[in-house]
């Protein structure tokens, strides 16, 4: 029962959080309630016993990609007014569509059945069963050549963002420390042989 | 006690919400990247209710993998919008008519 409530409390609230991610008038206050919605959807996963994920989910989501996504919000100076011109143009559309698809769900879910019997609880874990342990046998066994593909999708994005967002601006002065390091006394110095003066 | 339902409903909800999220914010890039991160949270949690439910551990192992490419996919979608920022002064979706499309 207490479970029951939870649930439904962090479900409430990650769909009230939802709704301020595509409604906000401001692009921080979006990310900032897409923080939320993970924060949420973490616990949840708590909730369901898939521990490992939900702290991959605050640690990678929340700690990286949304602090990159709030990074980026406040970098760039965005005319807000200008990109919400026309928002209820096609709202009709969007609550059309997901009232559609939100009927279709809760009808095969709930009336419909997909061969699997939806209505039952979770079947209870074995009281020494660590979800952690239990991914990285199976990440490290069965699934390691994707762990490998994975690595190094990771590090394809490392290249990829930087070499995207990297520039070089002309006329702009900064100091070149390879060069200053390795000059030479004769790129500096010149001796001038001259005669002396003769005193009148 | 929490049924397979109710997961799915609740994900469904999450689903249909994005959706509805880049009809609305159908201009600004970065408001569709973050209803993309919404999207892809609706499946995952599909993934993971089904793994937990049907006691299978490959479901998990799979929002691993999706986790790992939306975060890619994020990093490189930002650099890309910071670039076209830097060229345009705007990131508005209409004023992207470069390719005529």
């Amino acid at each position: 029962m207490f479970v029951e409530i939870l649930f439904y409390a962090f479900s409430a609230v990650l769909l009230a959080a939802a709704v301020g991610v595509i409604t906000s008038r401001n692009p921080v206050h979006s990310a900032l309630c897409l923080v939320l919605c993970f924060f949420q959807s973490a616990a949840i996963w708590l909730l369901i016993e898939a521990e490992f994920l939900a702290i991959v989910l605050i640690l990678v989501y929340v700690g990286a990609v949304m602090v990159l996504f709030l990074f980026v919000v406040m970098m760039l100076d965005i005319n807000v007014e200008e990109l919400r011109r026309g928002f209820t143009r096609f709202a009709w559309l969007g609550w059309l569509t997901s009232f559609v698809v939100i009927a279709q769900i809760v009808g095969v879910v709930w009336f419909r059945g997909f061969g699997v019997d939806a209505t039952r609880g979770m079947a209870p874990l074995p009281p020494d069963y660590s979800n952690t342990r239990a991914l990285g046998e199976v990440l490290y066994t069965q699934y390691f050549y994707v762990l490998e593909l994975a690595a190094v999708l990771l590090l394809l994005a490392i290249v990829a963002a930087i070499s995207l967002t990297m520039r070089r601006r002309p006329g702009l002065k900064v100091q070149d420390v390879a060069r200053q390091v390795s000059v030479r006394r004769e790129e500096r110095v010149r001796l001038v042989k001259m005669d002396t003066e003769k005193k009148p | 006690m929490i049924t397979l339902q109710h997961l799915l409903t609740l994900s469904g909800i999450l689903f249909a919400l994005s959706v509805a999220g880049i009809f609305l914010n159908r201009k600004n890039v970065i408001l569709l990247l973050m209803c993309i991160e919404l999207m892809l949270l609706a499946v995952n949690f599909n993934f993971v209710a089904f793994s937990r439910f049907l006691g299978d551990l490959d479901g998990q192992v799979f929002v691993f993998f999706v986790l790992t490419v939306a975060a890619a996919e994020s990093a490189i979608g930002l650099a890309i919008l910071v670039v076209l920022f830097r060229e345009r002064r705007s990131i508005n979706v209409e004023d992207l008519n470069a390719m005529k499309g």
